[in-house]
């Protein structure tokens, strides 16, 4: 019997070192690879590490669904935004958004202040996507703007930028996402919306959209785009505002 | 602790065994994990619904569409209509932290049950019923003792009867994948590479709505269990499912 418990005791300290190696390994690869989110602290980051980093791998190159006209919702829903537009934004939409401007700054090759009638002069994608909230509603509609990674490109993003942060009017609204989303084809810097100007509600003149993930990382009322290397100096640097206010950074699920 | 998975065997060496092995170790530590993820489960899941208690059928549904129904409840957001004079607060945040910690908790710890399911014959020899169990004779014997409410009979309590292994299949091999896939596709990631996984539920709402139905399910179940194992004999059964002994059967 004793014999037995040794064999089992070495048994099992092997096994526990192995797993322990296993695990230290594992992070080791995935940092490398960028599979850590940046919210992986704390009682959670388990959990949110294991999705992110298997989403990420799992969907680095696919397609959000795409629908047909028919299925667009009718009427969409414009959640209303908190907390309410301020002065500042009532002063551009009174001059129909003509002063209104996109910033691209970080590490970037050429930083550039983009007026909305620039953006709008850019190729255009116009795709029917599904909005879904992390509540449970949702609503399909047809977004057309420009492809986020057409103005990476034109602004020379530096080979080791990892993220987008970017920044709403109002400035507690402000998320980032990788590479792998900023780069990808879907992801739009919106200025229409079911074949019209995109309205107000609905984050006119520009809102970044983001079909891949939940809509609260579709920021509306887009100023400015930040490439960056780290996450760490902005907000509390936990990616975005979302984490500060107790929300996943990364929301494809 | 393992080798209390053997002493069924060594049971033939000493006919008159003083404890019967009930559950083996890894079924214990998977019951457990698992129970502790289906609680965290529930507990965010429900405070996720209150976020928007309505319910679709298809692609996309919100407060501007018909509800297929709604849950009578006050919500935890100000947009949905529900008729009562306050919005309670939001928990979204935790709970959705929550709930997907906890679906891979279930999920790892049901892989793990799964592979030592099919490997070790626990299926085939546990929970699969044999086909005498499942004459209608014999099902209607079984039922109308469970009707009846007798405790089980000390020749029971080693083995599962028919009944509790076809809901034991039920729950393990159609609601818990039925209730992950569901999950799996509301997640726009995950219907970006598995679009048909969505689309043959009927939509990303109809995932949600059937999701809803299989943890009501789930939940009935779970009621159901304790209180089986509350009319079985509390102390005993936990002591099975915790220790791996069941009682001496003839001694009381």
């Amino acid at each position: 019997m004793s014999k037995l418990s040794r064999r089992k005791l070495i048994t099992t300290g092997l096994t526990v070192a192995a797993g322990a190696t296993g695990v230290a390994v594992a992070a080791k690869v995935a940092q490398r690879y960028g599979l850590i989110p940046p919210d992986a602290g704390g009682f959670y980051g388990p959990g949110e590490t294991l999705t992110y980093a298997a989403q990420r791998l799992l969907t680095r190159h696919s397609l959000a669904r795409e629908f047909a006209p028919s299925q667009i919702s009718q009427p969409p829903f414009a959640n209303a935004v908190d907390p309410p537009l301020g002065e500042d934004f009532r002063r551009y939409q009174s001059a129909s958004f003509t002063e209104w401007r996109l910033s691209v700054d970080g590490m970037v090759a050429r930083p550039a202040s983009l007026s909305l009638a620039e953006v709008k002069s850019f190729p255009v994608r116009s795709q029917i996507t599904h909005l879904a909230c992390e509540e449970g509603w949702s609503y399909i509609a047809e977004w057309t703007g420009v492809p986020l990674s057409h103005i990476l490109e034109l602004a020379g993003t530096l080979p080791q930028a990892r993220y987008v942060v970017y920044r709403s009017i109002q400035s507690d609204w402000w998320e980032s996402i990788d590479m792998a989303d900023a780069l990808h084809p879907q992801t739009l810097i919106a200025h229409g919306m079911n074949g019209g100007e995109l309205p107000v509600g609905f984050g006119g003149p520009l809102r970044l959209r983001l079909p891949r993930q939940l809509g609260y990382k579709s920021v509306k009322y887009i100023t400015r785009l930040t490439v960056t290397d780290t996450l760490k100096p902005f907000g509390k640097g936990l990616g975005s505002v979302s984490p500060e206010t107790g929300y996943a950074w990364y929301a494809g699920i | 602790m393992a080798d209390s998975v053997w002493v069924p065997t060594s049971a033939s060496v000493a006919p008159a065994a003083p404890a019967n092995t009930r559950h083996a170790a890894v079924v214990r530590v998977t019951h457990w994990l698992t129970t502790l993820a289906f609680l965290g489960l529930l507990v965010s899941g429900a405070e996720i619904l209150i976020s928007h208690p309505r319910f679709y059928w298809g692609e996309a549904g919100n407060v501007l569409t018909p509800p297929l129904f709604k849950i009578p409840i006050p919500s935890s957001r100000a947009t949905v209509p529900t008729g009562y004079g306050y919005v309670l607060p939001d928990q979204n945040g935790w709970s959705r932290y929550l709930h997907f910690q906890a679906a891979w908790l279930a999920v790892l710890t049901g892989s793990v049950y799964f592979v030592f399911g099919f490997v070790t014959g626990h299926f085939w020899r546990n929970l699969f019923p044999g086909r005498a169990d499942l004459s209608w004779r014999a099902l209607s014997t079984v039922i109308a003792k469970r009707l009846s409410f007798r405790s089980a009979g000390a020749g029971e309590s080693g083995s599962y009867n028919v009944l509790q292994q076809l809901t034991y299949l039920f729950v393990i091999f159609v609601l818990f994948p039925l209730v992950i896939w569901t999950g799996l596709a509301m997640s726009p990631a995950i219907a970006s590479v598995f679009p048909a996984s969505v689309s043959v539920l009927g939509g990303q709402q109809s995932a949600r709505t059937i999701h809803f139905f299989v943890s009501v399910a789930l939940l009935l179940f779970l009621l159901v269990h304790v209180a089986m194992v509350c009319i079985a004999g509390f102390r005993n059964r936990m002591r099975a499912m915790i220790t791996g002994r069941a009682s001496n059967m003839g001694l009381k």
